[in-house]
């Protein structure tokens, strides 16, 4: 183990020497990408990639890896057994856990012109929050999105409600929610009010955003400390309970988050929260008028971020590591950013890109493509920690147990907070 | 066993059977490595994992001794894990087998479309589990899937069945026996085809009764082949959790959470590798012991011809 260790240690040590000679060569580099959304999202990043082999001559063989979870292991995996892909985008709540597995390059590290500062700053600031640690940026915004609701028009008329107005509070959102579940004469729901996901993976988004609209943050900077038993999470938990057990506006037990986007398309559920990612594929899909909006909160609209960044591998060489750098810098020029945003509904990352023709354009044509922008002032960070996967997965398994009736949701959020105290407590010593 | 060496290594001396014993090891040499490098250094590679913590990033392993499996007993998921896996073999096990058993019966006597019968039942097995888990997923969904469908003229409501803690193990199970056996259905089949039939014309001028003969001839006469099944089975109901991955990822709040999904996770999600190596450990205790239990006393009562 040792000796491979020293081995591998030793290999950029040896390639690092003709790096110069090798800064041609770079011919080939692998990029893994999850999907958390519907629509033809591989087409679109296969064009990215050959238009940059067009510009620059570097091949990008892009890897679809799965969700984002999924994306994480068989990156990480690949990297352990030395051979991983040179960049990736893996969820940028990711971010202390991997530097934790020390198998990132920071940007800096890479090496930054003053061009290619002024290229980072140009990022909306809410992105980058998620990318400095220790004084340097770790990774570039890429499919940025924000929770949304997207609520069915025709479905609010049917139900008695004015489809121009959509809830901004929680108590707008349970009554309108409530009036909205349609049940056949033999009391079988036919519609839902709202669906939530709840799903291991997809469960710890909402109630990041849940818990923000009641007035909490769910971790500190650092990452090492979580708040899932302060009052105000627990209220949060209380009140999405409550849909299920008190309103009957939502199914009790786990709603799965692939599941939403098709139950909204179908008309089974009136109201969704998911991510702006999914626009143009409920756009182009929808049958219906149907409206997106910031998410309610417990006294005004509140949201949180998401979505995935492009990370660097340190097992990369240093001519890779600057084709990498060159591609994720590709990626974000204003007029890719604003075409990324066209295409999938996630947030165009840069100011710059939103000023572009083709995009302000878009706006005018389609006022929904700018409504998550709008929301960005009113978004928090996504639940970001040491042990990303093991605290998700804490926050989930008790979340369940508490839609399932089985546990009270203050019981379900103390038990949350000391499993998580339990795995964090290596990180506090630090 | 002390005469037998001593006469061994007396033949030894005598320089008698030296070049058939290395002819011997020879020819067993490549089978030994595959063994050696692909099950047995692994298995004492992983031993030794358990008693080290888990490397991260600038933080070397350290011996821990028993500190690991001291963490994992006092794992409430490890627990549930286990009990989970416990209902999941005792339900799949005999479910599979009697279906297995019943369906090779069926499509062992002559009736009209019998290979179109065998076909049918054999097809869930040449299915890919991923492909499998697919299918049930859409027959679970809640409101609209297959099962809320064909229940919703009956009266009954809606069903959250893969997202509800008392329904999703049963629901993993019923995707298992699907899927298995039509697998052991053709070990069965096979035995009964081989089975002379002269049994049952002898059977017959007795005058034994068919329930008898059954009893009597044929299910001692299968032992073999239900040994064998059982086996397989116990070894699927800790091996097999592709459907679990693509169903519910062990959920809701580790209600189908086996064994071995919970080391895929905590190994290759949660990168504790440590700690997956721990539980590896245990599951190969486990294992162990159930294959020693099923050949020392099971293997005692199997006829074999």
């Amino acid at each position: 183990m040792i000796r491979r260790r020293t081995l591998l240690a030793a290999l950029p040590a040896t390639l690092a020497a003709p790096a110069i000679l090798r800064a041609q060569s770079v011919s080939k580099l692998s990029f893994y990408f999850p999907i958390a959304v519907g629509g033809p999202i591989p087409a679109i990043i296969d064009g990215y990639c050959r238009d940059f082999q067009k510009e620059s001559g570097i091949e990008v063989a892009p890897v679809y890896a799965g969700n984002y979870g999924e994306t994480l292991t068989k990156a990480v995996t690949a990297i352990r057994s030395g051979q991983g892909p040179h960049l990736a985008i893996l969820l940028a709540a990711e971010m202390h856990s991997l530097q934790d597995m020390d198998i990132l390059v920071s940007i800096d590290e890479i090496g930054l012109d003053t061009k290619g500062t002024s290229w980072i700053e140009g990022f909306f600031p809410a992105f980058l929050a998620n990318s400095r640690v220790n004084g340097k940026i770790w990774s570039v915004p890429f499919q940025r999105s924000t929770a949304i609701q997207y609520y069915n028009k025709a479905a609010f008329a049917d139900a008695g409600l004015d489809p121009e107005v959509y809830p901004k509070t929680w108590a707008e959102l349970a009554h309108a929610a409530e009036k909205l579940t349609k049940r056949d004469a033999s009391g079988r729901v036919t519609r839902w009010g709202i669906k939530l996901a709840s799903d291991l993976g997809n469960a710890q988004w909402t109630f990041g955003a849940l818990a923000y609209q009641a007035g909490q943050v769910l971790m500190n900077e650092a990452g090492n400390e979580v708040r899932f038993d302060n009052p105000k999470a627990i209220e949060a938990m209380s009140f999405w309970r409550s849909l299920a057990f008190d309103d009957k506006a939502t199914p009790e037990g786990i709603s799965a988050w692939p599941q939403l986007s098709p139950d909204f398309l179908e008309g089974n559920a009136a109201i969704i929260q998911h991510t702006t990612g999914n626009l143009t594929n409920v756009r182009d899909k929808a049958t219906f008028p149907f409206g997106v909006a910031g998410l309610p909160g417990k006294e005004g609209p509140r949201t949180v971020v998401g979505g995935g960044n492009l990370y660097f591998f340190k097992q990369a060489n240093p001519a890779e590591r600057q084709a990498a750098l060159r591609f994720a810098q590709f990626l974000s020029t204003p007029a890719r950013a604003a075409d990324w945003c066209m295409k999938t509904g996630y947030i165009a990352t840069r100011p710059d890109a939103w000023e572009t023709a083709e995009l302000t354009a878009y706006v005018d044509k389609y006022p929904l493509a700018g409504v998550a922008k709008q929301f960005l002032p009113v978004a928090t960070g996504e639940l970001s920690t040491f042990e990303n996967q093991r605290i998700q997965k804490v926050l989930t398994d008790q979340i369940q147990a508490c839609l399932n009736g089985a546990k009270t949701p203050a019981k379900a959020m103390a038990d949350a907070q000391a499993e998580a105290d339990r795995v964090l407590k290596p990180f506090k010593r630090a | 066993m002390a005469t037998a060496l001593s006469r061994q290594l007396a033949r030894a001396e005598r320089g008698y059977s030296t070049r058939e014993t290395l002819q011997g090891y020879a020819l067993v040499l490549p089978a030994l490595i595959l063994l050696v490098a692909f099950t047995h250094w692994p298995a004492i590679a992983t031993l030794i994992d358990s008693l080290y913590s888990t490397p991260r990033g600038s933080r070397p392993p350290v011996f821990v001794g028993a500190d690991n499996y001291l963490a994992v007993f006092d794992d409430p998921v490890f627990w549930q894990a286990l009990v989970n896996n416990a209902i999941y073999a005792v339900a799949t096990i005999p479910a599979s087998i009697v279906l297995a058993l019943a369906m090779a019966l069926a499509v062992n006597t002559a009736i009209p479309g019998r290979a179109l019968l065998r076909m049918a039942y054999f097809t869930p097995t040449m299915l890919p589990m991923i492909a499998v888990a697919n299918i049930w997923l859409f027959f679970f969904t809640p409101d609209y899937g297959l099962f809320d469908q064909l229940l919703a003229p009956f009266g009954f409501g809606r069903h959250n069945w893969l997202g509800d803690a008392s329904t999703a193990l049963p629901a993993m199970i019923v995707v298992a026996v699907w899927k298995e056996s039509g697998f052991f259905m053709i070990f069965y089949l096979a035995a009964l085809q081989a089975m002379p039939p002269d049994l049952k014309e002898a059977a017959a001028l007795e005058g034994s009764s068919r329930v008898n003969f059954f009893r009597r001839v044929t299910l001692p006469l299968l032992m073999p082949t239900t040994l064998f099944v059982l086996v397989n089975a116990v070894i699927n109901a800790f091996r097999v959790i592709d459907h679990i991955v693509v169903m519910t990822r062990g959920g809701p709040d580790n209600a189908t959470t086996l064994l071995l999904y919970y080391i895929y996770e905590t190994g290759f999600r949660f990168w504790d590798t440590a700690t997956a190596a721990t539980l590896t450990v245990i599951l190969l205790a486990l294992l162990g012991t159930v294959a020693a239990v099923q050949f020392g006393v099971l293997a005692r009562r199997v006829h074999y011809r």
